[in-house]
């Protein structure tokens, strides 16, 4: 269990890694393809099996395949860029990452505990899907509904955004 | 089945979260930039559902259910914002995006 | 040796292996065949006989073929992205092998490799993963005809995806189940239609409000495959090839294996979730046999379906999957949930 943990966790942080180096768009974004199954992977160890598989078809699935269209479609070559102003600015930019991470993990050297467990869960005997089913029908319906209407304004988004103004005035009523 | 300890699952999620940081400030290509803020959604999205699970509490992945479909709408508009923004200016370079003319 | 067989993860792994072996190998087998019989069915429909000079009645022609493609030279076109155009056909095959994992042949432990609580949502996770082979065998093929296929072909699957998934929603709720073989043990035994003295075979299909979403189901599934009539993505008179224009010998075999595999993956969930699985008349053994006979008449269905239906037009395909099929799926959703609401916990 915990070797395969270990295996995960070793290729998100490389996926990771190459997303963010990669002078490619579309190798970064096959690299985050990737780094996504792992960390699928990894919430299949916590036992989130709804979670896992969910995140491969939301976000592996359809999130980068989005991507991986706008990057075909913008027809983007490798990133070129030289010079000492590019130098000087990821140097700032890793030594900020790198003061982030010290932060990080002085928080997490200071002893901490858990709180007290939430009493109130319901039973996984008949597996996590109905478990969540359970919880996100009955406490968070709300959430879930305002989240639909979301989705809706996003769609509605999308289309308005991506028509472009020259055509809109054109339809006229249709 | 031993559980793996919770630090070691916070800790990935930071280092995750720290190189998503890092790519949106060194990387000027506004997708590169956009792939690194999902990077930063799923560390916290990990973050969430290692506490679901060590705290034995569900509310962590219903959570991380709304985190997902939020990022997706947001992709989506990012996205059309990005393939507009390339019709005007023929760039994605954020840096070559800095007048508010046109 | 004896002590390591004694740990029982031990013993599951290699049990699931050997199984793993056998559906890999057969399936394999069932391809070529398939091919075969395409090829012929496709004859006789067009009134001619199909292949039938090598070997009797032409059975060896799979053979020929894929000894054909194996000895054919490759071509890798010259600016075309190495690495990616070796990994795009790897891509197509992978997703429609893994899913071999989680169907039920036969009745369980012996006849599935692995059962897991979310078993259907595998099969949506790796269609969804399917649409990657084909974008990037379009883009690595640094071909505008490729391109141009690979991205109609992946908006295709990505729109029709959508109503599949919405379409096995009604079978989750008859079933209360996402297991796999949770699904084919609801369909076990007959049941009565109440007021009349019909017995029915307790199957998906032979519920009300199951058979309009496994038309949509199939439908979905002949734009999930690409084949016709949705198959404007590989036309061969429209887009030369569409996305394995660039592509020879074993990698366009390996495209070719890809879609039918696809194919029968998407036929063996069919059977799974709407016509009972493995369930059949006789002892409970004959259950493997039952489910073959299922998925041949299924294969069947889509070979004749490809040879008498002309090709929808691209516009024409994407106006249909989301302003006819979508609403039509989540309408049903809502049927199914009334009317199994208003029967009652049972």
């Amino acid at each position: 269990m915990l070797v395969l943990f270990f295996g995960f966790a070793a290729l998100l942080v490389v996926c990771s890694l190459l997303v963010v180096l990669h002078k490619n768009p579309v190798t970064s974004a096959l690299f985050l393809v990737l780094a996504f199954s792992a960390l699928a992977g990894i919430y299949l160890l916590q036992g989130a099996e709804f979670l896992g598989l969910v995140q491969i078809v939301v976000y592996a699935g359809a999130i980068m395949v989005l991507f991986l269209f706008v990057i075909m479609y913008l027809n983007l070559q490798h990133d070129v860029e030289t010079g000492v102003q590019t130098a000087v600015r990821r140097g700032i930019g890793w030594l900020a990452g790198a003061a982030l991470l010290l932060v990080a993990t002085t928080l997490l050297r200071r002893g901490w505990a858990l709180g007290p467990a939430n009493e109130q869960v319901p039973a996984m005997e008949h597996g996590n899907v109905a478990a969540i089913g359970k919880v996100l029908y009955s406490r968070y319906l709300f959430p879930f509904e305002i989240t639909s209407i979301l989705l809706l304004v996003a769609m509605v988004g999308v289309i308005v955004i991506a028509r472009g103004r020259a055509r809109t005035a054109g339809e006229g009523a249709r | 089945m031993t559980q793996i300890p919770l630090s070691w699952l916070i800790a990935l999620s930071a280092i995750v979260f720290t190189i998503g940081v890092v790519g949106v400030l060194v990387r000027r290509n506004a997708l590169i930039i956009f792939m690194s803020i999902e990077l930063m959604l799923n560390a916290a999205n990990l973050a969430f559902v290692s506490f679901a699970s060590h705290l034995k509490s569900l509310d962590g992945q219903i959570f991380v259910f709304f985190v997902m479909t939020v990022a997706a709408a947001e992709v989506a508009i990012g996205l059309a914002i990005i393939v507009q923004l390339f019709r005007l200016r023929e760039t994605v370079f954020v840096d070559e995006i800095h007048l508010l003319k046109g | 040796m004896a002590a390591l067989w004694n740990i029982p993860a031990v013993q599951v792994f290699t049990w699931a292996l050997v199984k793993v072996l056998i559906i890999l190998q057969v399936m394999l087998g069932v391809v070529s065949y398939l091919i075969y019989a395409e090829r012929k069915i496709c004859g006789h429909i067009q009134a001619r006989t199909g292949p039938n000079r090598v070997g009797p009645l032409g059975l060896l022609q799979p053979i020929a073929d894929v000894l054909k493609l194996l000895f054919k030279e490759e071509f890798i076109p010259a600016q075309a992205n190495k690495i990616i155009f070796h990994i795009a056909p790897m891509l197509a095959v992978f997703p429609a092998i893994v899913t071999f994992a989680v169907i039920p042949m036969g009745p369980p432990p012996m006849f599935v490799v692995t059962d897991i609580n979310v078993g259907l949502l595998l099969f949506m996770a790796m269609s969804s993963l399917g649409v990657y082979g084909i974008t990037l065998a379009g883009w690595s093929s640094n071909n505008k005809y490729a391109l141009l296929g690979g991205l109609r072909s992946s908006a295709q699957m990505i729109s029709y995806e959508l109503a599949m998934g919405l379409s096995t929603i009604p079978v989750i709720l008859k079933s209360s189940t996402l297991s796999l073989v949770g699904i084919v043990e609801a369909q076990a035994g007959f049941y009565q239609i109440p007021g009349t003295p019909v017995w029915l075979p307790n199957w998906g299909i032979f519920h009300w409000y199951l058979v309009i979403p496994f038309v949509i189901f199939l439908i979905t599934a002949f734009a999930e495959t690409n084949r016709a009539p949705f198959d404007l993505p590989e036309a061969e008179g429209e887009l030369v090839a569409g996305f394995h224009t660039e592509y020879s010998s074993m990698k366009w075999a390996l495209f070719f294996l890809g879609e039918y595999m696809n194919m029968i993956v998407i036929s063996s969930i069919a059977v799974t979730l709407f016509f009972g699985g493995w369930h059949g008349p006789g002892p409970a053994w004959a259950g493997l046999v039952w489910y073959l006979a299922k998925l041949f008449t299924l294969l069947f269905f889509f070979i004749w379906v490809r040879w008498t239906f002309p090709r929808l037009r691209y516009d024409q395909l994407m106006a249909f999957g989301w302003k006819v099929l979508l609403p039509a799926s989540i309408v049903n959703v809502l049927i199914a949930a009334l009317w199994l609401y208003g029967k009652g916990p049972n």
